[in-house]
């Protein structure tokens, strides 16, 4: 792990929802530092904040206040707004994003949902990406079939596959074994630790799963919109 | 790599069944479009072939309504006024002229014809003069008459079949109980040749009591000839209209282009008709892949992408469709004609449609501009998706 480089950094990020009159803090004054290489899980009960601190941690979403730094560079700074096209492109530069329903476009194969994102963006060096990963992520058997002829934990790795294409230095996953029964869960996190440990990968992993979270190098639990590093040897 | 448009092409393919159905949308509206232009093209070509196998430049008739004139012409009608035969050398002296045909026209109401009876039309004309004019009318049976003074008649091919004449039969003219021998049946011409009956100029003025008179007298000029200087020279003739056949068509036309408005307007329904199809189609999916297209930006497509994905869909929706539909004019072309003709009998003669590679092309550029504007919201509302509107409707 590459621990003296700064991955993400955020300072004191709230993010405020409005309901009526009344304000939600879903992240309240959360400071958090990931460093390049790290494999990080949140876990948290649900209306905790978790997805929200990692949309906003993905470029998703602006925060209400507070200052993130991606790789040294200042995104957000004391509530400055970032129109949606700048945040698409700063994502599709850093991110990888894996969700719980996969998402993958049923009427395409297994190898053309991995190419998908290179349709809309491509960095250089990433033409043989695709069979490179599906190779890695024992998919390649699988290049042809659509994904309706696939197991769920076989669409999870395609849609892994999918987020890395475009070689994403953090990869974010929400739930990413949710829809997922307990062996392919462990596989499909095995596949995370493999990703993380061969290529260096940072990854944030939000999680229900307190038993799949501790295979992280960095354990943290989100409480009322805060988060707190768990001593894992408690 | 896969390519936008392969990506938009297999989107389509996930809903078949409401593909084909807006498909079958823009290609009935298409069709519609290219067989109602097409018909305008067919009619405007047909009356042109019409006017110009009348087989002279002018027309000199009796004072009275120009159209009226043009029309009697054209199908024959009622009202005729007379002129008398002197104008032939009158007209045939002037230099300019090359040929003269002098016509008596006559229109007899004939109860056996149809089924509650109708017009017809005989022609008194010269046959040497006429056939000098007319050199592509040719004999299905016998020829032309015998004797300027014969009870002889010749039969247009359409005549004839209505009847069930042979050469030989007898025909009789109602009203004047005088029967004429059938000497000749023409071939089908294609102009209103087919549906008219010639007798003698000289028996023509005896049964219809028109001695030494004629309805109408054709005239061919000499080539190189000014058309419209001799015309104004010929109107210093007494009591005489002069009816250029371009103007003829010239006023018909733009009677026909009061027609064509309507004929657009009624295309234009029908496009707008499946131009509301194409946009419920397209927003329809949008509306039901809201989280795929969200999910689409996180992997970093660019607003841009996304629009262009939906425009792209709807392209190609209406691409596959305008050919269809510009195939199916083309297939079903003969039959719509027959179809017009059946609804107007008075229409011209030859093809009523008549669809060429202009209007085929025109018709799908057309279908393209209006699958362009019909993705705009679409395309443009689904570009507007925003990622974490997607992710929260997942957790919802």
């Amino acid at each position: 792990m590459s621990q003296n480089i700064i991955a993400i950094e955020a300072e004191n990020l709230i993010k405020v929802y409005l309901r009526g009159s009344e304000k939600i803090p879903a992240v309240n004054d959360v400071t958090l530092r990931i460093n390049k290489g790290d494999f990080i899980s949140i876990i948290g009960p649900s209306g905790s904040g978790k997805t929200t601190l990692v949309n906003l941690l993905g470029c998703l979403d602006n925060p209400t206040s507070g200052v993130l730094y991606l790789s040294g560079r200042l995104i957000f700074n004391k509530g400055k707004r970032l129109p949606e096209r700048e945040l698409t492109k700063i994502r599709r530069e850093i991110y990888g994003y894996v969700f719980q329903n996969f998402y993958l476009i049923p009427t395409l194969t297994v190898m053309e949902n991995v190419m998908l994102p290179l349709t809309f963006y491509r960095k250089p060096g990433t033409e043989n990406e695709a069979v490179k990963l599906l190779q890695l992520l024992g998919m390649e058997h699988r290049k042809d079939h659509l994904p309706g002829q696939i197991s769920g934990g076989e669409m999870q790795r395609v849609a892994i596959a999918r987020a890395m294409v475009n070689r994403p230095e953090v990869l974010l996953a929400d739930e990413p074994t949710g829809n997922l029964d307990t062996k392919r869960s462990s596989e499909i996190v095995q596949v995370l630790k493999e990703l993380n440990s061969n290529i260096d990968l940072t990854i944030i992993m939000v999680t229900h799963n307190q038993e799949l979270a501790r295979c992280a190098g960095r354990m943290f639990e989100m409480k009322d919109g805060q988060i707190f590093q768990i001593d894992r040897k408690s | 790599m896969i390519t936008t448009f392969q990506v938009a092409y297999k989107n389509l393919l996930r809903k078949r069944m409401r593909s084909l159905l807006t498909l079958v949308g823009i290609a009935l509206s298409a069709w519609v479009l290219v067989s109602l232009l097409g018909f305008n093209n067919g009619y405007e070509t047909a009356l042109n072939k019409d006017i110009d196998d009348m087989g002279f430049q002018l027309m000199i008739m009796a004072k009275g309504c120009p159209y009226e004139a043009a029309t009697m012409m054209l199908k024959g009608g009622t009202g005729l006024k007379y002129m008398k035969e002197s104008i032939i050398n009158d007209v045939t002296k002037e230099p300019e002229v090359e040929k003269t045909t002098p016509i008596l026209m006559a229109a007899v109401f004939d109860p056996n014809k149809g089924e509650s009876g109708g017009i017809a039309a005989y022609f008194g004309v010269e046959p040497k003069s006429f056939t000098q004019m007319k050199t592509f009318l040719t004999f299905r049976q016998g020829g032309w008459f015998t004797d300027e003074n014969s009870y002889e008649a010749v039969m247009g091919y359409e005549a004839a079949e209505l009847e069930q004449r042979e050469v030989g039969d007898m025909i009789l003219i109602p009203e004047k109980n005088v029967q004429f021998k059938v000497v000749g049946i023409l071939n089908r011409a294609g102009t209103q040749d087919d549906g008219t009956i010639y007798v003698p100029l000289k028996t023509a003025q005896k049964v219809f009591s028109r001695p030494d008179e004629i309805t109408t007298l054709g005239i061919k000029v000499k080539k190189g000839i000014d058309s419209t200087r001799f015309e104004e020279k010929m109107y210093q003739l007494p009591d005489v209209q002069v009816v250029s056949l371009a103007e003829v068509k010239q006023t018909i036309m733009k009677l026909i282009s009061t027609a064509k408005v309507m004929v657009l307007s009624i295309a234009m329904i029908a496009i707008l008709i499946a131009m509301v199809g194409v946009i419920n189609t397209i927003l329809m999916s949008v509306h039901e892949r809201f989280q795929e297209i969200g999910i689409l930006k996180t992997i970093g497509a660019m607003p841009w992408d996304i629009f262009k994905l939906i425009w792209i869909e709807t392209l190609i929706l209406c691409a596959i469709g305008g050919v269809l539909g510009i195939g199916l004019a083309l297939i079903l072309s003969k039959v719509t004609g027959i179809l017009i003709r059946y609804i107007m009998p008075y229409a011209p003669s030859g093809g009523l449609i008549l669809i060429d590679l202009k209007l085929v092309l025109m018709t799908m550029a057309a279908i393209l501009c209006i699958g362009l504007l019909s993705g705009l919201y679409p395309a443009w509302k689904a570009g507007r998706i925003r990622p974490l509107e997607a992710i929260r409707s997942e957790i919802g």
